[in-house]
């Protein structure tokens, strides 16, 4: 297995690498599977079924960060719903970042009726060279749409007369919403096109750590944590994709190495990037939590060659923070979770609940990567399923509420840690405290693990606002399923293609 | 001329789902893409979607793949729509269909009528994307539950000074409860009964209702014009078509006088109510005369960037009555053709003969150029979606975000209508002359 950046159009995750979005069963079931190869685990479809997402919004959100391109979305009006999502958010952490974002455009070919018909290629063509003479963006992305996919509008024939026109890259982003029921799919749709249109060979190397997450850190000031830990060991951080400039892309080949606050987001970067041009893809634990953060440091300073000086800094922190993360874990422990998050992060979260010393309840993930591109097995994943203290129920859902709901009801646990928006209500709305763990930082080093420990335990000790609204609202679920086993509605295996 | 949509303010007809949401315990089944919904929502509503008793997650949706762009996905509705019934808790389910459906052709209406003898009532509304905006969904989707859902049920009698109010569309108007609330109030004040369908806890039961009613007020420039001319076609209730969403006194007080001349009230008692709400709020504005103009920042002219509903409202209000002068108001929903010149005619009936020069445009870039190459006499008050921001500081001029995207307030229940409504604005607008140096 490897990434090959001469494809056109890159696969689902389904397909390249067998992820999943139904299951119902036991982190025990993960183990047999790993030994099985990765066979054993099969996908389960669903007799009903809520509104998921769709591969777009993440690769055309993910590279509306990039301050200087441009996107031209080739749909009808709503596929560019992104536009009027990401707006003002990126804007805000260029100002903070004091960033110029004046290039920056998302333009749309509103698609219409007559167009499914006739197609309009030549619009799309127009409305890029108008969209590069308005902004003059360093490099255009090309959003397919469902409908532009449908009708077999051809984005690669349009390319070549187009670049010599503008001058610049003009990349197709094929994110047709009905390819992959993952919209993770977007984010590597995404880092395919960075790697196949934008970064060039390396000239020389340099100091600079490429890290590919979702923000730049800048909640509750972590860069400056980030950067400290950088500094111990003489590298520096290019914050990806989010603010980041097409010339800082250019050079991510020149790179020590490329890490990242979530491998479900990340790896595809990582990896083209490792087996393209050599820089080293750090496969550590994501830094959140104590045991994270350290196997993240460590594996970063073995690349760098500056082991020394992470223990000198690893020693230091853990003198200061660890016994203050002590005193808040005697209180944490014994206390019951449910999390729901993305696979990388989920598997995370409950090992740092593991080491607060609370007991996980269920763990469920909106899909399933049981590999990433290089063929390597999730690290959390790995981690998780050797060092958990109990077997606990472990479930794959992509965002279907009814499920969860279902599973909370029973579980009522202490307390529902989630990651998406639009989750955490639904947990108080039946009396149990929730926290969206919307920072991918929130957990970051000794400091970031201390002050996530704390959030916990006042929100398990303050449950007023979840059990006032709880008294005040209803489920929009009949007794009838509420009732169920949660996987009441799966199709019979032998109806899954 | 190439077709482009640039810093979009709408969404495609499948934003409608907001309006069905909007109806308590109304379930949308979204047959389309497993993208389309969440998409939709994180637009118009904000970051989540707006929650309440459903939230986008919560929407049924068959979430099509290419499975169903082969083959179809007629089955798949089927299933979807069955199992919609046993789970969840819903008074009125209605299917939306996206572009991928549409265009594979799925006999939908066919597979929808399966379930015509269920207990509970399900209708269906073609939303592809390419064939409208979230306004025209919004207007189909009420004109399928007259047709699909009031025209089969057995009439009852029409209830004296029963009013049935339409206008404000939910999500896409950021202020539409606090909006349609404060229309409610107004309305009740002149003793009629109103009713409205959107919110919290008026659902079916006031859906049910629509039919009985006196006549419709429909206050907006053009949604919602095809509903009232089809509630008169069918059910022969007279409607009042005012266009003007009313803020501040000279305003609310028209639309009282019009609303109860219309209803066929003693005038002399709709002047007592007038009387009472103008003396309160020209109390309130007497005392703060001097920060409206003792101040070295605050803006004489004024233009506005969204839609036909806010950009009327908003001029009326500062012209008729703060004193304001317009500019070139520029209206960004998509208004379709057939209906511009009845806009643009409403921008030309202020005090004084004043009118105001209107464009259509869906085109951001063209819109902030213009308003650049215009002249303010000093700093332009800006009043328009969070796109305009930028241009406002960049022009050192005064900025209101009233209409999506927003993102930039929290709005839970206020509103900018009513005479409490033209009171918010003022203070929205004038917060900006303690923000900066006098």
């Amino acid at each position: 297995m490897a990434i090959n950046l001469n494809n056109k159009v890159l696969e689902s995750r389904e397909s390249r690498l067998g992820s999943i979005t139904g299951f119902s069963g036991s982190l025990s079931d993960l183990k047999e599977d790993f030994a099985c190869g990765g066979g054993c685990v099969e996908n389960k479809g669903r007799c009903f079924s809520q509104a998921s997402s769709c591969p777009s919004n993440c690769a055309l959100g993910q590279l509306s960060g990039i301050n200087d391109a441009a996107i031209v979305q080739h749909g009808p009006s709503g596929c560019a719903a992104t536009a009027i999502g990401i707006s003002s958010n990126y804007d805000l952490l260029a100002n903070a970042l004091g960033r110029d974002r004046s290039h920056f455009a998302y333009t749309c070919t509103d698609m219409t009726e007559a167009d499914t018909v006739f197609g309009s290629i030549d619009n799309l063509k127009e409305v890029v060279i108008e969209t590069y003479n308005r902004y003059h963006p360093k490099v255009i992305f090309l959003g397919a749409s469902c409908v532009s996919g449908i009708i077999g509008e051809d984005l690669e024939g349009i390319l070549e007369d187009l670049e010599k026109k503008i001058g610049i890259p003009v990349a197709p982003i094929h994110c047709e919403g009905f390819k992959s029921q993952i919209w993770a799919t977007g984010f590597d749709l995404a880092q395919h096109a960075i790697l196949k249109y934008i970064v060039k060979p390396p000239k020389k190397k340099s100091n600079k750590v490429n890290i590919y997450g979702f923000t730049q850190g800048l909640s509750w000031n972590t860069r400056s944590d980030i950067k400290r830990m950088f500094d111990a060991i003489g590298v520096e951080p290019t914050y990806l994709p989010a603010s980041a400039t097409v010339e800082e892309l250019e050079h991510l080949s020149e790179a020590v190495a490329t890490v990242t606050t979530c491998s479900t987001l990340g790896s595809y970067l990582g990896i083209g990037l490792e087996s393209t041009y050599g820089v080293p893809f750090v496969r550590a634990l994501p830094p959140h939590g104590i045991i994270g953060f350290e196997d993240y440091a460590r594996q970063l300073a073995k690349v760098v060659g500056k082991e020394a000086e992470m223990e000198a800094y690893i020693k230091q922190e853990r003198e200061y923070y660890l016994p203050k993360l002590e005193k808040v874990k005697e209180q944490l422990r014994g206390k019951r979770a449910v999390i729901a998050m993305g696979p990388g992060f989920g598997t995370n979260y409950a090992r740092i609940l593991q080491e607060f010393g609370l007991e996980i309840q269920h763990l469920l993930a909106w899909h399933l990567d049981k590999q990433y591109d290089d063929g390597n097995k999730p690290a959390a994943l790995k981690h998780l399923i050797k060092t958990s203290p109990n077997n606990f129920n472990y479930s794959v859902n992509d965002l279907q509420n009814y499920e969860f709901m279902n599973i909370l009801n029973k579980a009522k646990p202490d307390v529902f840690v989630s990651r998406h928006p639009g989750s955490t209500v639904w947990a108080m709305k039946i009396g149990i405290p929730a926290y969206c763990v919307y920072d991918e930082y929130n957990s970051f080093g000794y400091k970031g693990t201390l002050r996530f420990a704390q959030t916990l335990l006042d929100i398990i000790t303050n449950r007023s606002f979840a059990e006032n609204l709880s008294k005040h609202v209803s489920l929009p679920y009949s007794k009838w399923w509420m009732q169920q086993k949660y996987d009441a509605l799966y199709e019979i295996a032998e109806q899954v293609v | 001329m190439s077709k482009i949509l640039d810093e979009p303010r709408y969404v495609c007809a499948l934003g409608a789902m907001q309006t069905v949401q909007a109806i308590n315990r109304a379930i949308p089944i979204i047959h389309a893409g497993p993208g389309c919904a969440s998409k939709l929502a994180g637009s118009i509503a904000g970051t989540t979607g707006d929650s309440g008793y459903l939230n986008p997650q919560t929407y049924p949706c068959t979430n099509i793949g290419q499975n169903e762009v082969v083959f179809g996905g007629e089955d798949k509705l089927r299933n979807i729509i069955e199992n919609s019934l046993k789970v969840m808790d819903g008074d009125l389910f209605v299917v939306l269909s996206g572009c991928t459906v549409e265009i594979v052709g799925d006999d939908i209406d066919q597979v929808v009528s399966e379930f015509q003898n269920e207990e509970k009532p399900v209708i269906s509304v073609a939303t592809a994307g390419f064939k409208g905006t979230n306004l025209q969904g919004h207007e189909w989707v009420i004109n399928e539950i007259i047709n699909q859902y009031l025209s089969r049920k057995p009439q009852k009698e029409v209830i004296k000074g029963l009013v049935n109010i339409w206008g404000p569309v939910p999500s896409y108007d950021p202020f539409w409860l606090g909006n349609i609330r404060e229309l409610e109030n107004l309305v009740r004040e002149l003793g009629l009964t109103p009713n409205s369908i959107f919110g919290e806890f008026r659902g079916l039961e006031n859906v049910d209702k629509v039919p009985q009613a006196e006549f419709n007020l429909l206050v907006s420039p053009w949604i919602g014009l095809e509903n009232v001319k089809l509630l008169k076609e069918k059910f022969d209730t007279p409607y009042l078509h005012y266009p003007t969403l009313p803020i501040g006194a000279h305003e609310t007080s028209a639309f009282l006088r019009a609303v109860g001349d219309f209803a066929g009230l003693d005038k002399k008692q709709i002047e007592l109510i007038v009387d009472k709400h103008e003396k309160e709020y020209y109390y309130y504005l007497e005392r703060s005369v001097d920060i409206f103009f003792e101040n070295r920042t605050a803006s004489k002219k004024f233009t506005t960037v969204t839609t036909a509903a806010n950009a009327l409202a908003v001029s009326k209000f500062l012209v008729n009555d703060l004193g304001l002068m317009p500019n070139t108001q520029f209206i960004t929903e998509g208004v379709p053709e057939e209906y511009e010149e009845l806009v643009s005619g409403y921008f030309k009936e202020f005090n004084y003969g004043i009118q105001a020069n209107v464009v259509f445009s869906t085109d951001g870039y063209k819109i902030h150029a213009q308003i650049e190459k215009e002249d303010f006499a000093g700093a332009p008050l800006i009043i328009g979606s969070i796109f305009e921001k930028k241009l406002a500081r960049k022009l050192d001029g005064n900025f209101v975000c009233i209409s999506v995207p927003i993102k930039e307030k929290v709005i839970l229940h206020s509103s900018y209508v009513g005479y409490h409504g033209g009171l918010k604005l003022l203070e929205d607008i004038f917060t900006s002359v303690y923000q900066s140096f006098n």
